[in-house]
């Protein structure tokens, strides 16, 4: 369950779990949670909560709500953002992973309509426009329980760069001292149709493989097979008649 | 010229780097144009059950039926098309084998799984999917998701309650809203495609998009294209070294040559119409 942690000038006043599909932020007391300051507006805030994930949007208030310092009007809850309201803080904590494993993160799982139903209702609340839900007929599936469990949320991963960087100097021909620095996961090298070789980058470093033509990549004086080859410092490749040489950006 | 002069076709399928078993299921016929993907769900090994009775079933059975089959005059433009029905009807038999295997044996009970699968045939590609396993399309450097997941977060940027951008970091990822075998019943989507000497197309579960970034993936294929082998081994790898988190499978096919069906004067006029 995730949970807001309401706080003023660094001082814990209380803590909210999110069970709802609308939480209400606001100096009236009819709020989910209530704030008496004057700079807070009498509804200022609703959080609506779809199964795991949490949206943030400010009620047109008086003076507005910033997460983590940038004034929103609506925002994608994520783990340890600050929401701003006047000097009040509350931050958002996401579902700790408890039971789930890292394992079971990933699973596919089937949605029921019945589980659906409160996740599109807030969601057509929030959003006039929303598209009709597929109602995958009646039969009742105990999927509940398995949902509830999902892990927090990890961003999607952005490939770990290698520490390094590895560039390429061209070493004879039209473009001898040309350098290349080689920061994308994928550059192919060579002429397409006549021979390509591309240079992978991947989190244990850097590695060379043919793609095609008949004639295969020489590495350090000895011709390749198909297999991917690692590129040490300084290495010197060989590729339709170019001479060029790997090494790490200082 | 055969199907199988016209298209090249590789596969590969890995459990990825945290999953003990694979519940993905792939299997390829360049003979009969078909190529179908499943990703398995369900508790203990039910998902790799439901995936494999998924993808066997429908090559099986439809392997006689492409074999005895000779388009007719009438067929141009009749909707939906053969394909689409011969699709339809061994998809829903695959629901009833998941199905009734789910309903006979408890530690079943409740197996499904995605699917897409794609017949090519007469320049044209007919592709069916239930749930979040996609098929992309690489044209002239042009990278495309041809088509739409059945997810909960397909339906939330359909709505307009959440970006493509922000989509990626939500906790609601997976959740299906179709599965194949769940029901008695499942409606499939299936859309007819022409295709182009050139296209490249690819089948992957969600153990590669959830991974690897549409624009990686789409770089992976723009500079692999000329080896199909070397490109369906980079995907499997690009998944992995980001965390591997769920079983990963791939199916490429290239299409190297036109593969028309030779009919008589009326549809070689409608042909060159198109």
């Amino acid at each position: 369950m995730a949970k807001l942690i309401l706080s003023m000038d660094g001082l814990v006043l209380k803590e909210y779990a999110l069970t709802k599909e609308r939480t209400s932020v606001g100096r009236k007391p009819d709020n989910d949670i209530q704030i008496d300051n004057l700079a807070v507006s009498g509804d200022h805030a609703v959080i609506v909560t779809i199964l795991n994930d949490s949206f943030l949007e400010d009620l047109d208030s008086t003076n507005g709500t910033l997460v983590n310092g940038q004034p929103v009007k609506k925002h994608f809850l994520q783990n340890n953002d600050i929401i701003e309201l006047g000097k009040y803080r509350l931050k958002y904590v996401s579902e700790q992973t408890g039971q789930a494993t890292t394992a079971d993160f990933e699973k596919t799982m089937m949605l029921r309509p019945g589980a659906m139903k409160a996740g599109m209702a807030a969601a057509a609340v929030a959003a006039p426009a929303a598209s009709q839900s597929t109602v995958v007929g009646d039969t009742t599936v105990d999927q509940g329980p398995a949902l509830a469990t999902h892990s927090a949320a990890a961003p999607a991963p952005a490939p770990v760069p290698a520490e390094r960087v590895g560039m390429l100097q061209i070493l004879t021909g039209g473009n001898a001292g040309r350098e290349m620095e080689l920061t994308k996961s994928l550059t192919t090298l060579g002429k397409p149709g006549v021979q390509v070789a591309v240079i992978t980058r991947r989190p244990q470093g850097y590695f060379i493989t043919h793609v095609e033509g008949a004639q295969f990549p020489v590495l350090n004086g000895k011709t390749l097979d198909a297999q991917a080859h690692a590129l040490d410092d300084h290495a010197v490749i060989e590729l339709a008649g170019v001479k060029m040489e790997f090494f790490f950006k200082a | 010229m055969n199907l199988e002069q016209a298209l090249e076709i590789v596969s590969a399928t890995d459990p990825g780097m945290v999953r003990s078993h694979n519940e993905d299921s792939v299997a390829c016929d360049a003979a009969m144009g078909l190529v179908v993907l499943a990703d398995g769900m369900g508790g203990y090994n039910a998902g790799e059950v439901a995936s494999g009775m998924a993808t066997t079933v429908i090559v099986t059975e439809m392997r006689p039926v492409l074999e005895r089959y000779t388009p007719l005059e009438g067929d141009i433009r009749t909707v939906p098309s053969p394909a689409q029905k011969l699709l339809r009807d061994h998809i829903a038999r695959a629901n009833t084998a998941i199905y009734q295997a789910s309903q006979r044996q408890p530690q079943y009970s409740g197996m499904g799984t995605t699917l897409v699968v794609a017949l090519f045939h007469d320049d044209k590609m007919s592709v069916a999917h239930i749930g979040d396993s996609r098929l992309y399309r690489m044209r002239s450097d042009e990278f495309s998701q041809v088509t739409k997941d059945h997810s909960l977060l397909q339906q939330q940027i359909d709505s307009g309650l959440i970006t493509p951008e922000q989509a990626r970091f939500s906790a609601n990822k997976n959740l299906v809203t179709r599965a194949l075998g769940i029901d008695p019943a499942v409606e499939p989507e299936i859309h007819d495609y022409d295709t182009r000497v050139g296209d490249v197309y690819l089948l992957c579960s969600d153990g590669l998009c959830d991974m690897v970034s549409d624009e990686d993936i789409g770089m992976a294929l723009q500079t692999l294209g000329a080896n199909l082998n070397l490109c369906a081994q980079q995907l499997v790898q690009m998944a992995n070294d980001n965390g591997g988190r769920d079983n990963v499978s791939v199916i490429l096919v290239k299409i190297l040559h036109n593969y028309a069906v030779p009919r008589g004067f009326l549809s070689k006029f409608f042909r060159w119409l198109k």
